[in-house]
């Protein structure tokens, strides 16, 4: 190997990686955020809502979980467009994380609320709660608690994937990462370096996933 | 000029799936070997492989297959080897099957309960044979679910190879969009033959998986 690693070029364009990873990290959060509301509404609809929720919310989660999340991103950036949905791409990154993590989250999360026991949600109407407030105090709370860490090992699988939405040419680190190498030539090192930076990113992703499970959850698991 | 999407151009897209089929193969393969070995290491008694095996997995489950299959694509142009899709899609998607199928089935390897080692143990069986006439047999009952569930992720893993010019069933659906532009058709038809060769796998894992937890339920 008569080769020389030459990591100048990506140092020399460092705020360009640090933009990269800012975007990144945008997307992974609001994702996060998007797809766990889209995936509450979907597991409380598959639930406790009539049939053809239930079956819409199936068709949701079984066509996202198996086709490729490449796909799905080619689908809603070019293919959607011909129904005259036009997204920047950006925000169709941000909408393929949330469509993707979504449907993955409502499997976790359905799981969740099928473990509460009926005695509680018995105890709620006896109470005279609202079926409102039994699925926000009595379900959906604990129910998030029992499938944090699933839930969050899916959130840092999404963190990976969204290198993806670099091919549509959205501006995270992936793509800066494509910038630079398209510039210098030093792809591997740019490479490298990249990745480094998303094992860094999956790293603390997952100590402020505990830390939050320290500070938010820091009451015993009922059993 | 552009091309009416028409039988020829759909037929072009549903025989690339024997591409994407066969690379979903040779890393399954590849994979099922470096996951054993990777699975085994992790249950080692000694540190030194047990803490080597964790950082390979650590790594390849701490960063994107997209930057894996990079890196090897690039770096083996560095080392000499050329810039080669096929052999730089199959090593990356190796490597990365090794790291998952390792740490599945180094759940697995544990999930057998201890007695079943000792009492290899007392009966003065060697390593290998513990392993291979006690212990796997064990633990493949028990990995069988799991592992189609992840072949599941391996399938459609392997699209990304079309980002380094590997010609499998994403790569011929850019191929005809491109000559078409009817994306949202050409997408649909990728997404279709996706989703039908990946959820009757998926269905399959999830039953073996329900008759695992009827069969083990006492």
């Amino acid at each position: 190997m008569n080769y020389e690693l030459n990591f100048a070029p990506v140092f020399a364009n460092f705020d360009h990686l640090i933009a990269g990873t800012l975007v990144t990290i945008q997307l992974s959060f609001g994702a996060m955020l998007l797809g766990t509301i889209v995936a509450v509404a979907c597991a409380a609809g598959k639930t406790g809502g009539p049939a053809p929720v239930r079956w819409l919310v199936d068709a949701y989660v079984e066509i996202i979980r198996n086709t490729p999340f490449l796909i799905q991103i080619f689908f809603i950036f070019f293919g959607l467009p011909a129904l005259g949905i036009r997204f920047s791409p950006n925000t169709a990154a941000l909408v393929a994380l949330t469509v993707n993590v979504g449907a993955y989250a409502t499997e976790i999360i359905r799981a969740g609320i099928e473990s509460i026991q009926r005695g509680q949600v018995e105890a709620g109407t006896a109470l005279g709660l609202k079926r409102i407030q039994i699925f926000r105090y009595i379900v959906i709370k604990p129910a998030l608690r029992t499938v944090y860490p699933a839930l969050t090992s899916q959130f840092i699988y999404l963190m990976l994937t969204s290198s993806v939405v670099s091919v549509i040419s959205a501006t995270d680190l992936a793509a800066a990462g494509n910038d630079i190498q398209s510039r210098t030539f030093a792809s591997f090192e740019v490479y490298l370096v990249i990745t480094g930076i998303y094992l860094v990113l999956s790293v603390a992703l997952s100590g402020l996933f505990s830390l939050v499970e320290r500070l938010a959850f820091n009451y015993p698991l009922s059993r | 000029m552009i091309r009416p999407f028409g039988f020829d151009e759909a037929l072009f897209i549903v025989w690339a799936i024997q591409w994407t089929l066969a690379l979903s193969a040779i890393a399954f393969a590849g994979g099922s070997v470096g996951g054993l070995i990777i699975a085994l290491l992790r249950v080692s008694r000694a540190r030194l492989p047990r803490y080597l095996a964790l950082g390979y997995v650590r790594l390849f489950q701490g960063t994107p297959l997209l930057m894996q299959l990079f890196l090897v694509y690039f770096g083996l142009n560095i080392f000499g080897a050329g810039i080669n899709p096929w052999v730089a899609a199959s090593l990356a998607l190796t490597l990365h099957a090794s790291a998952f199928l390792g740490e599945i089935w180094r759940g697995c390897i544990q999930a057998v309960p201890s007695g079943q080692s000792e009492a290899s143990w007392a009966l003065g069986l060697g390593y290998v044979d513990r392993m291979k006439s006690v212990v796997l047999p064990q633990a493949a009952k028990i990995a069988v679910a799991p592992t189609v569930g992840f072949l599941v992720q391996l399938i459609k893993g392997t699209s990304l190879a079309s980002i380094i010019g590997f010609v499998e069933l994403t790569r011929a659906g850019q191929i005809i969009n491109n000559a078409t532009f009817v994306p949202f058709e050409v997408f649909g038809l990728v997404a279709i033959l996706y989703f039908v060769i990946c959820w009757p796998l998926s269905l399959l894992a999830r039953w073996m998986e329900r008759r695992f937890a009827v069969a083990t339920q006492r």
